[in-house]
């Protein structure tokens, strides 16, 4: 890795590798820090590194936004920020340590934070993308109200590379909160689910909110005064914060359990009461971490009956770890892929068989 | 060069004749309102940007999804272009009609489908107004964020398709954000579910393309938004400045402070003198500028911001900062701003406003160079900003009865885009591209990004039949924009710094 420790601009080079894939049809996997290499389908392909494109292009505090080539490591954007006394809000996940800002939005996940906050395309404001006609691009920018065009930075966002090659984004940050603290809770889960519905209601400083077992954990963030005053009402004993990069990174003890790891997606308050296996519930109860043998038809039929959908995330167990799409909507994603990526050189399969 | 759209340069139309097609409708949708003589048409030949106006060529207000979807098929099967209509209050002609082609009006669509407050979501027809989702919220307390400046009057299929703002997007988001699921119809009369009840969907994040895409790739059915609980508290700080340079630094000093206004807001001098004129706001009207900064949520922090801001706002340089004594008062400094564009109306015959969104940093060069144009085209510009977020909207006055006033207007809108676009900014932060803009498209896109552009919207509707000659140019209109004018070999504004 000693090769892709400096800033550099090789966004020359991405676009000549892919020009000449184009040329041969070539397809590509596009490749960077591999924190989420488990996810999604394999890829058969020439490997596309993107690590050496790196480096931090602009950040100016008060403008509340920061460009990044996509190798920069999640870990330096976050320091910069931590510098500038911000953040990027949604807090993605960054597993193994070796997280990219490209692959961060390519993948499209979001951490404790997001349904109070918003997902990762929430604060993607605009990027630059090399197209499957060999074009480098820019789309949206540095402003946080753009309506012109097509909203193509959102769109990228989460295709998992099968559109195109990010190589920048700019994102919209946020000042960190004043006060921050954890609190653990010993509520069951039904209690629990009935809380988090009442206190999405009332205007409290949550901004975390995990059931395991017998414990509730919930984090407070804003002013001073509302953490404290939150504090009082909510009860509960105070513990520390690094519970919650723990549940990020998938690194609580509850994810080294050898079954299967699934995510549920479902509507708020519709989390399902009878899950079959080990659940931690996550986002207020809209997101379900499980740890199971239970089949993809089984999972995926319990996540639709609440309104969501159930990805795989342990390689191998199913062909299709990402929820399936309903037929038309499938011809859609197909249209569009043909269109933007004719050729379809970029990550084939990643998403679906065939797309 | 013409604005309303042009074959020769917009693209070959299908031209059906109208007698043919009511027929066909007729027999397909026997209890579907048609509208077709000519004064029932003529009061829909403009949305909310009224100089420019086109009849359709046939008006339908369908009140039954299985009609919208016949509709489609239908128009599609005979290659006859629609326009999908909300309420009609959009500023950039998106809701234009065209002579060739059916204006799909779904204000009829009109109901709230459900509120549910445990799951902090509505579920409402896309003719829903804006405001009454906010009211069908309060009695649980919860309000849906997005308050364009016609929230009483616009509809929520229409902000879905313009991704509409409003003066809380710093904090709460644009439409996009506060978005769970959309079902829409394509140019094909298929349904399709965009997003879901959950916060995240399977696939591509085809909602997020769909908000914002000006009714070009489907037409929004139905809409489920976010509900939040309503801020226990809003108050209101109003600062004057003598000179708006020193204004746009504060706005710098506030998000500096890390504190996020639920509102923040820049008037200048014109703006200022017209507001107070016509609402008695209390505004100074001898202020160079004024700022208008909203602190909402929880009460006690609001009370600990409320003295930070007055602290960032004194040091840096403000003349007088006051506080909204009541709720009252509160509502009149609003009023003001809120009111800026009538206001300003009642000094000038017409008005024309520009929405471009520039880095925050940009202000007081963007402000320079539009003094310098509106002395260059002899008309007065009044400016009010969302300054939180960088979006801009200048007020052009002038005389349509004046010959050339207009144009000369356009003109000057024209130009203070582009200076929007060369210091790294967009050409419409929200009130979408629509018609108004589409020559200004050529200038923030190169042939490359608008051929991208086209490939996404033949992936939805190869045939080019929703919403033709809004939001994308076609390359043939930029050539001709392109030599309309003249650079001499070097950019406009070369004392820029660009980006």
């Amino acid at each position: 890795m000693s090769e892709h420790t400096h800033d550099a601009d090789q966004a020359e080079a991405l676009l000549a590798q892919i020009q000449a894939a184009l040329a041969a049809g070539t397809p590509l996997s596009i490749t960077a820090g591999g924190s989420k290499a488990f996810y999604g389908r394999e890829v058969n392909g020439t490997p596309l590194d993107v690590r050496g494109h790196r480096g931090i292009v602009s950040y100016d505090p008060a403008e509340l936004v920061i460009t990044a080539r996509a190798g920069t490591p999640l870990a330096e954007l976050n320091a910069a920020l931590d510098a500038g006394g911000q953040m990027l809000p949604c807090e993605a996940p960054d597993f193994s340590g070796s997280a990219t800002v490209g692959g961060m939005v390519a993948a499209g996940l979001s951490g404790p934070r997001r349904p109070w906050v918003g997902s990762v395309r929430d604060f993607v404001l605009g990027c630059r993308i090399i197209t499957g006609h060999g074009k480098h691009l820019r789309f949206g920018g540095e402003v946080i109200k753009n309506v012109a065009g097509y909203d193509v930075s959102r769109l990228m966002t989460g295709t998992l590379g099968c559109l195109g090659l990010i190589t920048e984004v700019s994102f919209k940050v946020l000042p960190k909160p004043r006060a921050s603290l954890t609190l653990r809770l010993e509520m069951d889960r039904p209690r629990a689910l009935r809380k988090f519905a009442e206190w999405g209601q009332q205007s409290l400083p949550i901004s975390g909110a995990c059931q395991d077992g017998g414990t509730t954990l919930l984090r407070l963030e804003g002013g001073e005064s509302s953490v404290k005053a939150a504090r009082a009402l909510l009860g509960g004993e105070e513990v520390s914060a690094d519970f919650w990069d723990g549940l990020r990174n998938h690194q609580l003890g509850f994810f080294k359990d050898p079954r299967s790891l699934w995510r549920l997606a479902v509507g708020n308050n519709r989390t399902p009461a009878d899950l079959p296996g080990d659940a931690l519930i996550d986002w207020g109860g809209a997101q379900v971490w499980l740890k199971t043998t239970a089949d993809a038809t089984q999972l995926r039929t319990l996540a639709a009956q609440a309104g969501g959908h159930a990805d795989c995330y342990t390689p191998g167990v199913t062909d299709g770890p990402l929820p399936p799409l309903p037929d038309t909507l499938m011809r859609y994603h197909r249209q569009l892929k043909a269109q933007l990526d004719p050729q379809g050189i970029f990550n084939p399969g990643r998403m679906y068989a065939g797309l | 060069m013409n604005i309303l759209y042009d074959e020769k340069i917009d693209g070959k139309l299908h031209h059906v004749d109208r007698a043919e097609l009511m027929a066909a409708m007729r027999a397909a949708m026997p209890d579907l309102e048609i509208l077709h003589t000519h004064e029932d048409l003529k009061p829909f030949e403009c949305d909310g940007l009224a100089a420019y106006r086109t009849t359709p060529l046939l008006v339908v207000l369908p009140e039954r999804l299985d009609q919208v979807e016949t509709l489609l098929k239908l128009c599609h099967r005979m290659h006859v272009p629609v326009v999908a209509r909300g309420a009609g209050t959009g500023l950039s002609g998106g809701a234009l009609p065209l002579e060739q082609g059916v204006l799909l009006v779904m204000a009829r669509f009109n109901r709230i489908l459900e509120v549910n407050p445990e799951g902090r979501f509505a579920r409402v027809q896309p003719g829903v107004r804006n405001l009454a989702i906010s009211q069908a919220a309060e009695p649980f307390g919860l309000y849906y964020a997005p308050d364009p400046s016609s929230q009483i009057a616009c509809s929520i299929g229409g902000n879905v398709a313009e991704n509409a703002g409003g003066v809380h997007c710093l904090k709460y988001g644009l439409t996009v954000h506060n978005l769970l699921k959309v079902e829409a119809l394509t140019i094909e009369g298929e349904r399709v579910t965009l997003g879901s009840d959950a916060l995240d969907a399977a696939g591509f994040d085809l909602l997020a393309l769909f908000t914002g895409s000006e009714g070009l790739l489907g037409v929004v059915t139905e809409v489920t938004v976010k509900l939040l609980p309503k801020p226990q508290v809003a108050r209101v700080l109003m600062a004057s400045f003598d000179s708006v340079e020193k204004a746009g630094k504060a706005v710098a000093d506030i998000i500096s402070a890390g504190i996020i206004p639920g509102g923040l807001e820049m008037m200048d001098k014109l703006a200022i003198r017209a507001a107070e004129d016509f609402i008695h706001a209390g505004y100074p009207v001898d202020a160079e500028a004024i700022l208008l900064c909203e602190l909402d949520g929880v009460e006690a922090d609001v009370q600990d911001d409320i003295e930070r801001v007055r602290t960032v706002l004194t040091t840096a340089g403000a003349t007088d900062v006051q506080l909204a004594r009541d709720e009252a008062e509160r509502i009149r400094f609003w009023a003001g701003r809120k009111n800026a564009f009538p206001a300003v109306g009642r000094m000038s015959p017409d008005y024309y406003c520009m929405d471009g969104t520039i880095p925050r940093k940009q202000l007081p060069a963007v402000l320079k160079g539009t003094a310098e144009l509106s002395v260059e085209y002899g008309l007065r510009v009044a400016n009010v900003f969302h300054a939180g977020d960088g979006n801009m909207h200048p007020l052009i006055l002038f005389d349509a009865n004046q010959p050339g006033e207009f144009e000369r207007a356009e003109a000057l809108g024209g130009k203070i885009l582009e200076l929007c676009v060369a210091v790294g900014g967009t050409i419409t932060g929200e009130h979408g591209v629509g018609r108004e803009k589409i020559n200004q498209m050529c200038v923030q896109f190169n042939s490359d990004e608008l051929t991208f552009f086209h490939a996404v919207k033949a992936a939805f509707d190869p045939a080019g039949l929703l919403n033709p000659g809004k939001n994308i140019p076609t390359l043939h209109r930029c050539a001709e924009f392109g030599a309309m004018h003249i650079h001499h070999g070097h950019l406009p504004f070369p004392e820029l710094e660009r980006f």
